[in-house]
């Protein structure tokens, strides 16, 4: 067994420990051949080499000495780091609306242990109230914690168990849902939430963060603050994804979940709604609606959940110079299904024309989408579009790539019929698909142009 | 109490008496072309900005599972903060929209070789760490910083000071303003590298504060990669005396204001501990203290005091502090024309968010503002005694309840002693809080950088071209002789190498050489030219060539502004300083053309009279050597005026050319 006294450290860096019979939590002077160094003996993180000690000097900084460079080492004492998070209940009142917090990772609020570094979040309402009081004024609170997965690691199985659970919720009675998960795959999971969980009477709302919540700039209280706002007394039932409109601190927007798309890996204002406008902004003070065509909220407890999904389904991101064995490689390998992001209008090469005809002719279903993501699919334009059709292509309107491929996994997951698939496909079932993108639905800025320059310069975004 | 001595007369034994100690923070920016952790620029100011964004800053949980004291202070200020933004220096990052970029080594290279230079124990790896401010004055609500070396020590007189540590860390925003709930940034000297070099607390007055930051301000300015300028080097001054506690002065910009903002805090101390041990004998402890608040806006409706009418006009609410037992003591010196009501005003004005002054009346103070009808009716109100010292604050609900709680926790704390403050220092000398002094727990690892190794390699290049410290050359320079005013600057200027070069491989006279160096190019610099353009090689061959006997030492000097000058008009073509020098010294006279350049000069100054023959021979000298002085000394020319004029005297010669 490992010893723990020796948390992390390998090779050189563990020798040297062992021969001073010191460990993590010793509160030692260190000399080394290049000065004196007195401080508490950190666990080293797994990743780090295993040339160097890390301690925590008395001002709280850390800093690692090179093992090799150790002469001597001096125990004067052990300080344990005890990790707790203080809870405070959360304060219950009848008449406040009852909302059901579902964790599928990442951090909304957490505190973060200063001798590791180590990120312990909190969620318990206790432990949420300590941090978030604010969230005791919308609702009463509970959570409950599904899982413990970086966004990334969300998938099928993830994604089934949470609509079961949300159509339990549903049927317990709970005013509303917010779901906290990690910001990288947030919109698939709210695509594929849209579909498995239709027509719920009450608002689904997910949120995150994109500043992590142990940092005093961080959005995530502010995200959740809004999120619980949402869910407790907002009137769109509907499965909504509540973050940052701007990069200041001033509303959040609630984007449908078909529609929504992280475009930034860092921004704070990192989602937007795409080829549509959002629902509402939502601010410390309300809610307000942007537009009325929503699922109002109701009193029933109607749901219907449909947790299909098969698995054997991909996506494609053409590049020219694409060539044909990719295609055969994915139908050889059994998939059922593919979803294309394709050039312009939804092109691909002639050289891989025949593969996607092998595929088709198989029983493969390939839908196209856009790689601008703005648009609509439009293959009658050019003759390309016409030959790519005949090869049994399905273009697939405006839906975006990651939806229309969370969609394609839903829908085989129920038939393999390709006229069934397609009518499921091409129905839209919230917005996936829109007849119209309204002028205002394509808005990216260019810097510098004078009259954006003058946007910004009055405009907090 | 016995009143506190005047600044002037205070002794180095007065501050032992009170047992004052005091350390420092030196900040100074390095001279490097970006910021530490994004590739912006750095060191370009301006007041103009593009865009603006808002934030507020939110406390994070402290390893207990509460909030920092600073944090909790912050959040009560409900502070919305404005930041603006120039596109040519901020990017994303700077915003908190981006994680940081690897620091800039260089950066680092020079935060390693100042750390050298102060002998401190380098780290190995250096590990970057989060440091909380919640004021708003970096957008992610903390800076990151890191350790770079520790333990160390730098010689001032007979003794060693101690330095903790040096650490090298992102310059914050510099606010543009601070009125009610809104404070305003600019946004470009954020992420400016900078290093903090912390003393321990080893100095003992104000003087020694003063100077031993002047010697670690001369060791950074000696490496000549450090920014110099208004803001460039700014201090925190930390202050103790027996019984008080640490108290951190902000930002300090003039190491000349230093000494008395240090007295002042040291009074201040003194002066809190003895308004404690007053209340102790009256009876009023931590435990004992009885304070309590009441609305007496209707007592003030007709007030005539314009400051409270206007708010009651408003609608505003005016509240009331009863302090029992506190009659008297807001008039107590604490400062410099400063007293104890101050302490009560400030946290109003920074906390409370009132900040339009006077934001405060206090009942110490009773016939200034007030009517005595006016307090009548507020004593009535709040039925306070004649021991009782009252406080009024005005303003609208929230921010009066505010300012309400902070006097009644300042009054608590009077009862206590000093409070750990950070204090911001005004122009006068004197302090004003700024926030409640943070903790260690305010540091955490950041999460998004790697721990970094320092190459045993990159350690020994820096060591190899280490600058010797000042403190080394002033010693040496002392007994070189150099003019007084040169040494320190000497020491400290990136020629200070060169000099080393000059007098030791071509034997130049120190003090010449230094005198070119310092104040012959000092003047250069106002007239407009730039002579720190030259280039060490540059100035080297020209004192080369002096003391190989071509160049006079008005030679030398001429040579330099002849280049400079000749620089300066011609912008695309190089000029080689070797050829100026050479063009001035190619030119010989020999004893007879220089004679007979002597016998030309009398002949122009043959109508103009001279006082006697001292001056004439001066006004002779001075039209001679501006031909010949580049290539021939004055002695040696003089001695020739003396000569032609000689045994005859002026008439004479004068007849003999007529």
């Amino acid at each position: 067994m490992v010893d723990d006294r020796l948390k992390g450290y390998r090779n050189i860096a563990r020798d040297v420990l062992s021969r001073f019979k010191v460990g993590v939590w010793s509160d030692v002077e260190i000399e080394a051949t290049n000065g004196r160094f007195r401080g508490l003996i950190l666990p080293r993180s797994e990743t780090a080499d295993d040339a160097h000690v890390v301690i925590k000097l008395i001002t709280g900084y850390n800093i690692g000495i090179a093992a090799a460079s150790i002469t001597n080492i001096i125990e004067h004492g052990r300080r344990e780091a005890k990790y707790k998070i203080a809870e405070q209940e959360f304060p219950t009142d009848p008449k406040k609306p009852n909302i059901t917090l579902f964790g599928t990772g990442g951090t909304i609020a957490s505190r973060l242990d200063y001798r590791t570094g180590a990120v312990i979040p909190a969620f318990s309402p206790g432990e949420l109230y300590g941090s978030v009081p604010e969230l005791a004024d919308a609702c009463n609170l509970r959570t409950e914690k599904l899982y413990g997965v970086f966004s990334e690691n969300m998938g099928p199985e993830q994604y089934i168990k949470l609509a079961e659970k949300i159509g339990e919720e549903i049927a317990k009675g709970v005013d509303g849902i917010v779901i906290g998960h990690g910001t990288d795959t947030m919109h698939h999971t709210a695509a594929i939430l849209t579909f498995m969980v239709q027509n719920p009477p009450i608002p689904i709302v997910m949120v995150g963060s994109q500043r992590s919540s142990d940092r005093p700039s961080s959005d995530a209280a502010l995200n959740l603050i809004k999120a619980v706002k949402v869910a407790a007394e907002g009137d769109i039932a509907e499965v909504l994804v509540c973050m940052f409109g701007p990069t200041s601190d001033q509303y959040d927007l609630l984007h449908r979940g078909t529609r929504v798309r992280k475009m930034h890996s860092s921004y704070r204002s990192a989602f937007r709604t795409i080829g549509d406008v959002p629902l509402a902004m939502v601010d410390l003070d309300g809610i307000k609606e942007l537009r009325d065509d929503y699922h109002r909220r109701r009193d029933d407890r109607e749901v219907t959940i449909n947790t299909a999904f098969e698995e054997k389904v991909t996506m494609v991101y053409y590049y020219p110079n694409m060539k044909p064995d990719i295609i055969d490689a994915i139908v050889e390998k059994g998939y059922r299904g593919i979803v294309i992001a394709g050039t312009g209008l939804g092109h691909i090469n002639k050289p891989i024309y025949e593969a996607v005809k092998r595929a088709t002719d198989k029983g493969v279903h390939v839908f196209m989408t856009v790689q601008t993501l703005w648009g609509y699919v439009q293959m009658y334009v050019y003759e390309t579009g016409r030959e790519i059709m005949e090869l049994g292509v399905v273009p697939a309107a405006n839906m975006l790539p990651e939806v229309a491929y969370m969609k394609l996994c839903w829908t085989l997951g129920q038939t393999d019929d390709r006229d069934e698939v397609r009518r499921i496909m091409l129905s839209p079932i919230s917005d996936e698909i829109t007849d119209r993108e309204p002028y205002n639905g394509y808005l990216i800025f260019q810097g510098a142009i004078p009259e954006v320059q003058e946007f910004l310069r009055t405009i907090k975004r | 109490m016995k009143p506190f001595k005047s600044f002037d007369d205070m002794t180095a034994e007065d501050y032992a008496a009170i047992g004052m100690k005091c350390g420092l923070e030196v900040h100074q920016q390095l001279l490097t072309t970006r910021k530490l952790f994004c590739r912006c620029p750095a060191g370009q100011y301006a007041s103009d900005y593009d865009a603006e964004i808002l934030r507020h800053m939110r406390p994070t949980l402290s390893e207990l599972g509460e909030y920092d004291g600073t944090a909790l202070m912050e959040k009560k200020t409900r502070k919305n903060i404005h930041y603006r933004l120039h596109r040519d220096t901020v990017c994303t990052y700077d915003i908190d929209d981006s994680p940081p970029f690897f620091p800039d080594p260089y950066a680092i290279d020079i935060a390693l070789e100042l750390s050298m230079m102060l002998s401190l124990g380098i780290v190995s790896e250096i590990h970057i760490a989060r440091k909380q401010y919640l004021d708003g004055s970096i957008p992610a609500g903390f800076q990151r910083t890191a350790i770079i070396g520790v333990t160390g020590s730098i010689p001032y007189l007979d003794r060693r000071i101690g330095i903790t540590q040096l650490s090298i860390e992102e310059d914050s925003c510099r606010e543009v303003s601070d009125i009610g709930h809104d404070r305003v940034y600019l946004t470009d000297r954020l992420g400016t590298p900078l290093i903090e070099v912390v003393t321990d607390p080893d100095m003992r007055s104000p003087q020694e504060l003063a100077e031993v930051c002047q010697v670690i301000r001369w060791m950074c300015r000696s490496t000549g990669k450090v920014r110099t300028g208004y803001g460039a080097a700014r201090q925190d001054v930390n202050v103790s005396v027996e019984g008080g506690t640490r108290i951190e002065i902000k930002g300090v910009p003039q190491i000349t204001r230093i000494p008395l903002l240090a007295y002042n805090e040291a009074m201040r101390q003194c002066a809190l501990l003895h308004i404690r041990d007053t209340l102790k004998q009256r009876g009023i402890t931590k435990d004992t203290l009885n304070c309590s608040t009441h609305d007496v806006t209707r007592a003030l409706y007709r007030t005539p005091y314009e400051p409270i009418r206007k708010a009651v006009d408003l609608g505003h609410r005016v509240k009331c502090v009863t302090l029992n037992g506190f009659a008297g003591l807001l008039n107590h010196p604490t400062q410099e024309h400063t007293i104890f009501a101050k302490e009560f005003a400030d946290r109003v004005r920074v906390i409370a968010c009132l900040t339009k002054l006077p934001n405060i009346v206090h009942s110490d103070t009773a016939s200034e503002q007030l009517t005595v009808r006016d307090w009548k009716g507020v004593r009535k109100r709040t039925q306070a005694g004649d021991n009782d010292a009252l406080i009024l604050v005005w303003g609208d609900d929230a921010d009066t309840t505010t300012a309400c709680q902070e006097i009644i926790l300042r009054a608590t704390e009077a009862t206590i002693g000093v409070p750990s403050d950070t204090r911001q220092a005004h122009k006068d000398g004197t302090t004003g809080f700024e926030r409640v002094l943070p903790g260690a727990e305010r540091m955490y690892p950041d999460t998004d950088l790697p721990p970094m190794t320092i190459d045993p390699e990159r350690l020994k290049r820096i060591r190899s071209q280490l600058t010797t410290p000042s403190w080394e050359r002033q010693e040496r320079y002392r007994k070189l002789n150099i003019p007084k005013e040169s040494i320190e600057p000497l020491s400290a200027s990136p020629r200070a190498n060169l000099f080393d070069k000059l007098i030791d491989d071509l034997k130049v006279d120190p003090i010449f050489a230094a005198v070119v160096l310092m104040q012959r190019f000092k003047h250069f610099s106002r007239e407009g030219l730039h002579p720190e353009l030259l280039t060490d090689d540059q100035i080297y061959v020209v004192f080369e060539a002096h003391t190989q006997n071509k160049l006079t030492r008005r030679g030398v000097a001429r040579t330099f502004r002849w280049h400079l000058l000749a620089t300066k008009h011609n912008h695309d073509d190089a000029i080689d300083i070797k050829e100026v020098a050479a063009d001035l010294s190619a030119k010989t006279y020999s004893q007879d053309e220089q004679v007979s350049i002597i016998a030309q000069t009398l002949e122009q100054t043959r109508t103009i009279e001279f006082p006697d023959d001292g001056a004439l021979h001066r006004f002779v000298i001075g039209i001679v050597m501006r031909e010949v002085g580049s290539v021939v000394k004055s002695n040696k020319v003089l001695s020739l005026i003396e000569k032609t004029l000689g045994s005859h005297g002026r008439k004479d010669k004068q007849e003999e050319v007529a």
